[in-house]
């Protein structure tokens, strides 16, 4: 299918275009930037004029709930939401059930996505069987059936000699490891940051030494194994000064924050708010601030919407008992677009963060316009506002703190391989 | 922020789930009530008919003596039907969920929940899921709230010390996991007691507690000079296998409250306790049996506090 974007804003990082033009789109591929090809024939004109143009969206960290945990959601259901909201590539955590441990599950996982069609989704193995912590998994057959890197999800991972032995192995063959960062028996039965509002509501605090001390350990230990790692979702001030430095001493270390977390602290808590109970827990003012302040440095390289649909029941409880996550696929878009506008960031280096370095850190050919790049494109209205509720949701989850809200930044089409996935 | 959940939209009391952020016009208004409940649990025939035809649910899915006791008989002498719940041996451990309850015994025409759980935020949660003409009182939700405990403290005080305005107060133990210590801390500062002291090792205070509005003593013999009350908080056993603490001795050695303490604070200093006491723990029998101790009063105002509340609330 051939599609003519006419008259769009094209905003492309890696080439650091932001300009007014067209944008063409033959057999999945882009033909041409900013000129029209000769005798092109269209056969689907879209007129952006008053949108932006840009690389669809990749998402680090977007939980599918396949296999095993459909009753939260299903593959159908969230790669729809990932296309609508301008995503269209998607890394997933190997904590389904069972655990992408084995090459079976990752290629029957892959077998299923390719049939839907939507968005290009890339397996994240589990580094340990079971995720358990205690053994590797067979990391070269699951990259043989597509998994593109290795992680240990949310699941501790306490013995250091586990973590080394299997940083070792990753890196014989190239792999990078993705951690989240955080000491299993410091953050013990918490469930919110260790500070003033914990204190007043009586909440299990985790400490931000929870996060230092597993930077620590993992920053050494990578250095050890000369290993690629990639810090997933940081929270706080600290954890971003001890990246900030390894980053200055030439580790291959790159890192990853949820978009709750740029936006949001403890204070959203509120009464109770379960919406809010999130991993990691969402910290002060201080650290958010200075999360925001390392996407602007680059010491944090990529905004992950940290997508996890929750089963509405499951969040109907007591805040320490309710699930964690947050939905966030759909609002990737909008609350990077919200967060570049009232911290007075280019356009073009806030989406840099949710589409070319994401891109980078997956090592997949996105996130670019570039000609003959394949045309995975997202197109929004900048100046139209949507809002946030369960009807206007296309998750089958619909828990996220920015229930109720208005939202700049409307998708109002998606293109995969130059397929139109996603139109409103 | 949302409104404060337990006012409705006139500002008046819709649900007590905690001392914070209360005005101090209510406070004070439930602490008066509270005093004219006083005289009748002194009489012969101690019935009242306020909350006559209403029905009160006690949903207890922690343990509780005192608390439920004292509950049952405040609404029974205001002329409630009272219905017991031990949740804890019941539906939950069949696997309902608490809002499920809740929505079931709201359709047996409940007026009144009043509810403690284990886990904090389990009163609001509640509240903000019930029938707008059903209240929640909060009997202790997790590390959060307690505060009609902390209410029939407040009344305890004011019988024995008259005014909040010229008081050292002392909170002595394990204010960490206190849902207790939350409360009294939030109601004694709003009443406008001047100082308000934490007394307890490093292991057993939330971080950040100052921004509560209190001083901070580890050394319990400098934390007594001068306090005019001092409440010693319940030691719980567990503290000890968590790693809290090495051993209920050496707490009681330099935080147990013995006589010899008790000389450092005020001469006429009072002496409470939120029960259950665990005797040469936290404090010596000779403090908690003396006559400085006004624990066992403690008791009884809790009844007449804790008709102030339902009484109030049913006539919100």
């Amino acid at each position: 299918m051939k599609i003519h974007i006419k008259n769009g804003r094209l905003i492309d990082p890696k080439n650091g275009i932001d300009i007014i033009g067209d944008l063409c789109i033959a057999a999945g591929k882009i033909v041409s930037v900013n000129n029209i090809p000769v005798g092109f024939q269209d056969c689907r004109v879209i007129d952006a004029t008053g949108l932006i143009v840009c690389p669809g969206l990749v998402d680090l960290s977007a939980r599918l709930r396949e296999p095993g945990l459909e009753y939260k959601a299903t593959l159908e259901s969230e790669l729809k939401a990932a296309a609508a909201g301008g995503v269209t590539s998607l890394a997933c955590p190997p904590d389904t059930d069972p655990p992408l441990d084995e090459p079976g599950l990752v290629e029957m996982l892959k077998h299923r996505t390719k049939g839907l069609d939507q968005v290009h989704v890339y397996p994240v193995g589990a580094l340990t069987q079971k995720l358990k912590g205690e053994r590797l998994t067979e990391m070269a057959e699951l990259r043989d059936a597509g998994c593109v890197a290795f992680s240990h999800a949310d699941a501790p991972l306490v013995n250091l000699h586990v973590l080394m032995q299997a940083m070792q192995y990753a890196s014989t063959f190239g792999f990078s490891v993705w951690l989240r960062p955080q000491e299993a028996n410091l953050a013990r039965n918490g469930v919110a940051h260790d500070g003033e509002i914990a204190t007043r509501l009586g909440l299990p605090p985790i400490p931000v030494c929870a996060e230092t001390i597993a930077l620590s350990n993992i920053i050494y230990l990578a250095r050890e194994a000369a290993v690629k790692v990639h810090l997933c979702r940081i929270s706080s001030a600290e954890g971003v000064s001890l990246v900030r430095a390894a980053k200055q001493q030439g580790l291959p270390i790159t890192c990853d924050v949820s978009i709750n977390h740029v936006h949001l602290s403890e204070m959203d808590i509120d009464f109770f708010d379960t919406n809010c109970h999130l991993v990691p827990p969402l910290r002060s003012l201080h650290d958010r601030d200075a999360l925001s302040r390392g996407l602007m440095d680059g010491t944090i390289d990529a905004i992950c919407s940290d997508h996890a649909p929750v089963d509405e029941d499951a969040k109907l409880l007591p805040f320490g008992q309710a699930e964690v996550g947050a939905m966030g696929l759909e609002l990737l878009l909008s609350l990077t677009f919200k967060w570049a506008t009232s911290m007075n960031i280019p356009l073009i280096e806030a989406l840099n963060t949710v589409t070319l370095a994401p891109a980078r850190i997956l090592g997949i050919d996105a996130g670019h316009l570039t000609l003959d790049a394949p045309a995975d494109i997202c197109i929004f209205d900048p100046e139209e506002y949507w809002h946030v509720s369960a009807a206007t949701i296309k998750s089958q989850g619909k828990n996220t703190p920015f229930l109720g809200r208005e939202l700049p930044g409307q998708v109002k089409f998606t293109l995969t391989d130059g397929n139109i996935v996603y139109e409103s | 922020m949302n409104r404060n959940p337990q006012l409705n939209k006139h500002g008046e009391l819709q649900h007590l789930l905690t001392t914070e952020g209360l005005p101090v016009s209510i406070l004070l208004h439930i602490l008066d009530t509270a005093e004219s409940f006083a005289g009748v649990t002194e009489r012969e025939v101690k019935k009242i008919p306020l909350l006559r035809g209403k029905s009160v649910f006690n949903l207890f899915f922690e343990s509780s003596t005192r608390t439920r006791t004292t509950f049952e008989i405040a609404a029974k002498r205001l002329s409630a039907d009272v219905i017991n719940l031990n949740i804890a041996v019941s539906a939950q451990s069949k696997g309902e969920t608490l809002l499920d309850t809740v929505n079931n015994l709201s359709a047996m025409h409940a007026d009144m929940f009043v509810v403690r759980h284990s886990q904090s935020g389990a009163a609001h949660m509640m509240a903000s899921h019930v029938r707008p003409d059903i209240h929640v009182i909060n009997a202790g939700d997790g590390r959060h709230a307690h505060p009609t405990q902390a209410l029939l403290d407040m009344f305890t005080i004011r019988r024995y010390k008259k005014d909040f305005h010229n008081l050292r107060v002392a909170i002595v133990g394990d204010i960490l996991h206190s849902r207790v210590a939350r409360s009294q801390i939030h109601a004694l500062t709003t009443l406008g007691v001047p100082e308000v002291r934490v007394i307890a090792p490093k292991t057993l205070l939330p971080s950040r507690v100052e921004r509560l509005g209190v001083h901070i003593y580890h050394d319990i013999t400098q934390g007594m000079k001068d306090i005019d009350v001092i409440i010693m908080l319940r030691l719980q056993n567990e503290r000890m296998l968590g790693a809290s603490l090495p051993s209920t001795e050496e707490y009681f050695k330099y935080y147990g409250l013995t006589q010899e303490k008790l000389t450092l604070a005020k001469q006429d200093a009072i002496v409470m306790h939120p029960g259950p006491m665990n005797r040469g723990v936290e404090i010596d029998s000779a403090v908690a049996d003396g006559k400085q101790s006004v624990i066992l009063p403690q008791v009884t105002f809790g009844i007449a506090v804790r008709m102030a509340v339902m009484s109030i609330l049913a006539g919100n």
